[in-house]
């Protein structure tokens, strides 16, 4: 067969850096393929060695991360982690980012972000059941953020609602650092059975490869680099690199894909997502350990001037790979056909372990996967450690300090803590008829087993500001606190999924953030027996010189064994509620500082994970032994505005005894609970030997605190709701 | 009892139609669009939710033209009750077995939350298990719901007495706040709201119930 030209030295010299490879990989990939690539080879040598697909600056400190426990079925590796939720039942879950594209095309960006992270959960043979966004916006007056914010949730509501998957749950936070990059995080969780997994690695010799989906365009071509740099101050220049959704496609496929797995024809399955069909097809050869015969003259194709290059470098979305049983191919296409879904055969699996282009004939690309894949660069990148600074407490305000309540008030008015209901709203929570906790209702969203008395609790996490100022004390706390969120719901913490969203890595500072976020949330995971099944490392976040905030999220999945253990964080009228933890008084990183304008870079709270332990595990007794009605975590903006938001979900009052006074009120210590009971006797009996104290009694339509001050509920649930409403006016 | 939900490319709520309908006592099977269908021994078909051919063209413009919708017809003709729910009522709109139309909410945004209903007539098939004038929580889940039809339509469809639901805090600008409208044989339903996502116990209102256990009750009778 003839091969196509290669390149010539000086084109190959000057296309490398262009497509993000350094000189030392240049230099291997003449090693391996021991000439000259084709333009189609450097493309492919380039998406997998991209820092996207490759994760070669992370990967040394990811593989310190604690990943396995008795609930693991698979760990990170596989297109999604999965985990054990007892009667045959499993969870397949992730996080993925589309940082980049969203904020150059935030509807596409975001839509094709949340198809993505989809097609990964159905990839292993799992039906999709809830999906959370976290996101982050740059400061709510810079000039894009109207518009990201817009577009980034149409996007989202756009291929969600229609693809059928509840959006349940998620974050929304505003900080200058996300001006010129905003982080748009998707997780999806599926539902699938234990002996019904699907995995990537191809096998059998000579069986066929299925191309299954859209037809294959010239969009997001070459999208796994551009996710790979910093942006210029030419980030919309870069627009034709975005993917363009199809959420009604991405249904179908998702449909079309888990009928034909249900069939028994299939051998192993893989999406194609960042780097298309380059990644898809190394992945499942490099797995398996065979080889790959792609004949790109069957692959459906959306313009007819298409190049080998682009065909796979393109990151069309919704498309899968399949590959057969031998034989079967008439009966796969049947099932599709019931779906109206086009599929092709382009060719099949080989003994050769090489991976081999064929186009017109021609012979655009013969790469050994394993050496591949093998040499893959990995980077043990300089780094420097934060040495975190003295903590900042309560003591050291010198200033008069403002009536709480007015701080309450100011605080419910800012982006970060307000309703995010405008935000929500847009998204379909209800749809599988499962959603028991919706958007607003408690800690974490939890969605319903069908068919049996159990249900998941899922949320998201991240406090970047601590991360900042502690990138160990910031990564545990992320941990920390999608723990007490699972809790405070009535789960039991399972395992979690991260996106570990971060600036340059070349920068020592930043490499040292990401080794201390890694450092912090493998000590708490360890710690509190709560593993790390799947994730995503999002890098060069950044623009120009200036860094985003390190923001490694969290997602945390845990089970609710018994649907009557669920807790939403609504008081009810007559309960009594009661603060278990410790409060010092730790303002560093706090949402107080940050309304009282006083800039700060001192130790965020400390985390003690015997305390988290020894309060959480109390939690889940207190709340299977019904001592307690309803509950929520302590977190940003302390212990006065949990207690409002308690107060807004039914919209009752509360009358406070004495306790804290000024700024502790909004110190943002860890380990705390609010526990709202109807039983106080016996919830006091059970916490004999913990740190506790009541706060007060529900009643009245007032917030009023023990000095007489107080504050209508309806007044403060004016400024909740109407903040973000009014700012997008 | 048997029903028949519907399932075009893009639909997405058969499964919660179909835990309401199991709840009242109707055995269901899912039948896909792409073929004619048999409704003879079927008491009812539901048209469900979802976002049929990806709401492309219009919202229910191309289900409309689908063969099957001849049969639905046909069924309707033969009084074989129809319920079509939120993108159904879309359908049933375009397919002319309901008048007016749906068009994107006035705010612009899908929208998401329970909205106050008031049943307009309990004389219904569909609602006379309500109580007059009852005002229920039900949800809705959609970009667009927002109810029009000319002036000789609306006027038809007051003097007929065919609205059976309206908005109490209208969520999308439809005129005279229509949720829910029949036909005049009233054996044909549409209406927005997911009275699915309001039945069974778990779920934040069971309001939605009673139009399940109303066509229940009328046909077992």
């Amino acid at each position: 067969m003839n091969r196509a030209p290669l390149l010539k030295d000086t084109d190959f010299r000057q296309r490398a850096p262009e497509l993000g490879l350094k000189d030392n990989e240049t230099e291997t990939i003449l090693e391996i393929q021991g000439r000259l690539p084709t333009e189609c080879e450097l493309g492919i040598f380039s998406a997998i060695w991209s820092e996207h697909c490759s994760y070669k600056s992370s990967r040394a400190w990811l593989s310190t991360l604690h990943t396995s426990g008795d609930v693991v079925i698979h760990g990170p590796g596989e297109n999604a982690g999965v985990i054990d939720i007892g009667d045959n039942q499993a969870i397949a879950f992730k996080m993925e980012s589309h940082n980049h594209p969203s904020f150059i095309e935030p509807y596409q960006g975001a839509a094709t972000g949340v198809g993505g992270v989809l097609r990964d959960i159905f990839t292993m043979g799992a039906r999709p059941i809830a999906t959370l966004n976290a996101l982050r916006f740059g400061d709510p007056e810079h000039p894009k953020t109207r518009h990201l914010l817009r577009g980034v949730v149409a996007g989202i509501s756009g291929y969600g609602n229609s693809f059928g998957v509840p959006t349940v749950g998620g974050e929304v936070n505003f900080d200058p650092s996300y001006n010129g990059n905003i982080l748009v995080n998707t997780m999806a969780v599926g539902l699938l059975d234990q002996d019904k997994i699907f995995l990537s690695a191809a096998a059998g010799v000579g069986n066929p490869l299925l191309y299954v989906g859209a037809a294959t365009g010239k969009d997001g071509i070459h999208g796994a680099s551009m996710a790979s740099a910093s942006f210029a101050d030419d980030a919309e220049v870069k627009r034709p690199t975005v993917q363009v959704g199809d959420p009604f496609m991405g249904k179908v496929l998702c449909d079309a894909s888990l009928a034909l797995m249900r069939s028994g024809l299939v051998v192993a399955v893989q999406d194609m997502g960042a780097a298309g069909l380059t990644s898809s097809s190394v992945e499942m050869a490099s797995k398996g350990r065979v080889g790959v015969k792609l004949n790109l003259d069957h692959v459906p194709q959306r313009a007819s001037d298409m190049s080998a290059f682009e065909i796979m470098l393109s990151e069309s979305q919704e498309r899968m790979l399949v590959v057969l049983k031998a034989g079967t191919e008439e009966a796969a296409l049947k099932v599709h056909a019931d779906y109206a879904l086009s599929t092709t055969v382009i060719r099949e699996i080989t003994d050769t372990n090489r991976l081999e282009v064929v186009q017109h004939g021609a012979c655009y690309a013969d790469i050994p996967v394993d050496a591949l894949v093998n040499n893959a660069p990995l980077y043990h990148r300089p780094y420097t450690l934060k040495e975190p600074e003295a903590p900042f407490l309560c003591q050291a305000l010198s200033a008069p300090q403002p009536p709480p309540l007015e701080t309450l008030k100011a605080l419910f008015g800012n982006l970060n803590l307000a309703s995010k209901r405008w935000v929500f709203e847009q998204y379909d929570c209800l749809i599988r008829s499962q959603t028991l906790i919706t958007p607003g209702g408690g800690d974490a969203a939890v969605v319903r087993i069908p068919e049996h008395n159990k249900a998941i609790a899922l949320t998201s996490d991240c406090m970047p500001a601590y991360v900042f100022r502690d990138p160990e004390m910031g990564g545990m706390q992320a941990v920390v606190e999608s723990w007490r969120n699972l809790i405070a719901s009535g789960a039991k913490p399972l395992a979690l999924t991260n996106n570990l969203n971060f600036a340059n890595p070349e920068d020592p500072r930043i490499m040292g953030q990401i080794v201390g976020a890694i450092k912090g949330i493998s000590q708490a995971c360890t710690a509190l027996n709560y593993p790390v099944v799947s994730g995503n490392v999002s890098l060069y976040n950044s623009t120009g010189d200036d860094p985003i905030l390190p923001t490694p999220v969290i997602g945390g999945v845990g089970l609710i064994e018994d649907q009557s253990f669920v807790r939403g964080s609504a008081l009810s009228e007559g309960q009594h509620l009661v603060l278990l933890g410790t409060t010092e008084g730790h303002l560093s990183g706090s949402r107080y500082l940050e309304q009282l304008g006083i800039k700060e870079t001192a130790a965020p709270p400390p985390i003690n994970l015997e305390a988290e332990q020894r309060n959480g595990y109390k939690v889940i007794e207190l709340i299977r032994e019904n001592h307690i009605q309803a509950c929520h975590d302590v977190a940003d903006g302390g212990v006065l505005l949990a207690i409002a938001e308690m107060c807004l979900g039914k919209g009752v009052g509360i009358t406070l005894y004495p306790s804290f006074t000024g700024a502790e009120w909004f110190a943002e210590d860890q380990a705390r609970y609010l526990l709202a009971t109807n039983d106080l006797e016996g919830l006091t009996t059970a916490l004999r030997s913990y740190d506790w104290q009541l706060l007060g009694r529900a009643e009245g339509d007032s917030l009023v605190l023990s000095e007489g001050d107080s504050v209508t509920i309806n007044t403060l649930q004016e400024i909740f709701e109407h903040a973000l409403p009014n700012y997008l006016r | 009892m048997q029903a028949a939900i519907l399932s075009f490319p893009g639909s997405n709520r058969e499964q919660d139609a179909e835990y309401a309908l199991a709840h009242v006592g109707f055995s269901c099977q899912i039948v896909p669009s792409h073929s004619a269908a048999d409704f003879s021994g079927v008491d009812v078909i539901v048209l469900p939710g979802g976002f049929s051919y990806g709401d492309y063209l219009r919202s229910g413009a191309i289900a409309a033209k689908l063969p099957i919708m001849h049969d639905v017809r046909r069924a309707a003709k033969a009084g074989r009750y129809v319920l079509g729910i939120c993108n159904g009522f879309q359908i049933l709109t375009e397919s002319r077995l309901l008048p007016g139309a749906l068009r994107m909410n006035t705010g612009q945004l899908f929208v998401c939350r329970s909205v106050k209903l008031n049943v307009a007539r309990n004389d219904s098939a569909f609602s006379h298990l309500y109580q007059p004038n009852a005002n229920l929580d039900i949800p809705v889940a959609h970009h667009n719901g927002n109810y029009f039809a000319d002036p000789d339509t609306l006027e038809q469809l007051e003097a007929e007495e065919r609205v059976i639901f309206r908005y109490g805090d209208n969520p999308n600008g439809s005129m005279h706040d229509i949720a829910g409208i029949r036909n005049s044989a009233d054996n044909v339903l549409g209406m927005m709201p997911h009275p699915e996502n309001a039945a069974l116990a778990h779920h934040q209102s069971q309001d939605g119930l009673k139009l399940f256990a109303s066509l229940a009750a009328r046909i077992g009778s």
